[in-house]
């Protein structure tokens, strides 16, 4: 995870669709992806979010070249993807393993069968594919279904039974199109529990495709955001909750982290707490711990109530935005706050 | 077997034509026809009806040329009504087979129109393949045979083999119009003895007879389709 080797690299990608023209939209192509660039280092899980549409799905199929590319370059182990020929394909993608949101498993072989497939594929001999099958599915947590068939499994189950045969081949890289988006919440943590566990203990790198940033925080170390073909922003995954910089990576971050209240909410605090102060923390590194601003309050004074918020623990570092209501004499409020800004971030609202 | 038709119904002209053995000969002659051009039709119709699914756009091998050479060969032979396709193809069923008339003539002619409307069957089976299946395929690393031969025909097999059950009545049908083009089976058969000879009673035998061949056929098609299905 500390080796920067990057694995995948995109420059200026681009990729449009030919599209029958309308007499709204007079164009004859459409961009779905827009000179975008990104690098994936090799051993990390790298998060791809966007809205639907965004273009993260022709994205991810770029890389494994499912979808050719319109101008610039995809590189993959420092192969450039777009001179390979159908053979030279072939052979990347037998490296590159693929989940997807349908499963899209094979309905006429057992779940043992669904596994083996890659391998057939990869000319493996039978004897080494039988060992190699039994031991991802010990991997996955589904050695008791190798001989039943996938519509008798769970979603779930169907996932696992997906990542098994994408990992069968040992792949470098993994690319999951938005694995967990058929999955109810509950489930969806135990497919991202497991896709950690493939990062860490295969050390195989990850590519998350999704629209939900619970997924992002999950499970990902760094996180490009898509918007209408672009990349709006990327950077580890915790200074993106931090501190987001583009709108819509501010509308991702609000699905999970609540930012300080505002419009309604905000009025309806204020006429439940008229008296009082609002005033909205944040506090974006470990080193601010609560208690000393709390401290602060308590010793000049000031009466407080945690009225909003909420913290947050991504990759093991903290992140909590409150909102207190601070009830006191003007002057005390004031000079409390005065000490609080210097420990962390704090707005009046 | 056919001699329990006989006799309950007291001495009639079909005990004689059973003696004879000439309803036993008309219905071996309708497996047999049947048979041959269903054979025929399945492998041509599998051929086609593969180059129609794979070379439209977006398929495997997408070709607009060839999907529309075969598009349009399809469109314009499948609806021609089987009495006056026999007719059609006669010149060349004088080349392929030797004679322009009877049982070869009729089943060459049978074979073509079977192929023609198994390609459709074939194309649109191979529809309810979930794409992302194909797609999955692809991201492997299989080649493009392997994912037709490995993953689309397996994927597809249990709505093939009820198209193709639903195939062999359509042909059984068309079969009996050679009854009409000097061909023989039960179509000649019912026509000859039952209905120019205002025998209704050989016309009502050949009829059960040929709902049994047909219930057969679609309870072993059934029973085949749901145990590749497991359903």
């Amino acid at each position: 995870m500390n080796d920067p080797t990057t694995l995948v690299e995109l420059r200026d990608v681009t990729k449009t669709f030919e599209v029958t023209p309308t007499r709204e939209n007079p164009a004859s192509t459409l961009t779905v992806l827009d000179r975008v660039s990104l690098e994936v280092r090799t051993g990390e899980i790298f998060g791809l979010i966007g809205y639907s549409g965004a273009g993260k799905s022709t994205l991810v199929r770029l890389i494994n070249a499912l979808t050719p590319l319109t101008s610039g370059s995809v590189t993959v182990d420092g192969v450039e993807v777009s001179t390979l020929k159908e053979r030279g394909l072939r052979e990347l993608r037998r490296d590159i393993g693929m989940i997807f949101q349908q499963f899209n498993l094979f309905n006429s072989r057992t779940v043992a069968g669904n596994v083996a497939y890659p391998l057939t594929i990869a000319g493996t001999p039978k004897s080494e594919r039988d060992a190699r099958v039994a031991e991802l599915l010990n991997f996955v947590g589904l050695a008791d279904k190798a001989h039943t068939y996938p519509d008798q499994l769970s979603g779930g189950q169907k996932q696992r039974v997906g990542i098994a045969r994408a990992l069968a081949t040992r792949p470098k890289l993994l690319l999951a199109d938005e694995a967990t988006s058929a999955l109810d919440p509950e489930t969806t943590q135990e497919v991202l529990a497991l896709l950690r566990r493939v990062n860490t203990e295969l050390g195989t790198t990850i590519v998350v495709i999704t629209h939900e940033m619970a997924v992002i925080r999950g499970i990902a170390h760094r996180v490009a955001v898509l918007d209408e073909g672009r990349i709006v922003e990327t950077g580890e995954v915790y200074d993106v909750f931090a501190k987001p910089q583009h709108p819509v990576t501010a509308r991702f971050v609000a699905t999970v982290i609540e930012p300080p209240p505002s419009g309604e909410t905000l009025a309806a605090l204020k006429t439940a707490h008229p008296n009082a102060t609002l005033v909205a923390l944040r506090f974006d590194e470990d080193r601010v711990n609560q208690a000393a601003v709390y401290r602060c309050f308590f010793e000049a004074g000031v009466a407080f109530e945690l009225v909003a918020g909420g913290i947050e623990a991504i990759q093991g570092r903290h992140f909590a935005q409150l909102t207190l209501a601070l009830d006191g004499p003007d002057a005390a409020v004031r000079d409390a706050l005065a000490q609080v800004s210097e420990l962390v971030k704090a707005e009046v609202l | 077997m056919l001699d329990g038709l006989c006799g309950w119904w007291g001495r009639t002209r079909l005990c004689e034509l059973v003696d004879r053995g000439y309803l036993a000969e008309a219905i071996f002659e309708t497996l047999y026809m049947v048979a041959i051009a269903l054979g025929v039709g399945i492998v041509i119709g599998l051929i086609v009806g593969l180059g129609l699914y794979t070379t439209r756009k977006g398929g495997l091998y997408a070709n607009r040329v060839m999907y529309a050479v075969l598009n349009i060969i399809v469109n314009i032979f499948r609806p021609i009504p089987f009495v006056i396709f026999i007719g059609a193809v006669q010149p060349l069923a004088r080349v392929v087979t030797g004679t322009g008339i009877g049982n070869p003539a009729i089943i060459f002619g049978l074979s073509i129109a079977a192929g023609f409307f198994v390609s459709r069957i074939v194309e649109q089976n191979l529809f309810s393949v979930d794409p992302g299946v194909v797609e999955a395929a692809r991201a492997m690393g299989a080649s493009r045979p392997r994912i037709v031969f490995g993953v689309l025909i397996p994927e597809a097999l249990g709505p093939l083999i009820l198209g193709l059950t639903f195939s062999f009545v359509s042909v059984v049908d068309a079969s009996a119009i050679a009854g009409v083009l000097g061909g023989g089976g039960l179509g000649n058969f019912s026509l000859s003895y039952g209905f120019r000879q205002f025998d209704t009673l050989v016309t009502w035998v050949t009829v059960v007879i040929i709902i049994v061949i047909v219930q057969l056929a679609q309870l072993l098609g059934n029973w085949v389709a749901r145990r590749v299905m497991r359903r």
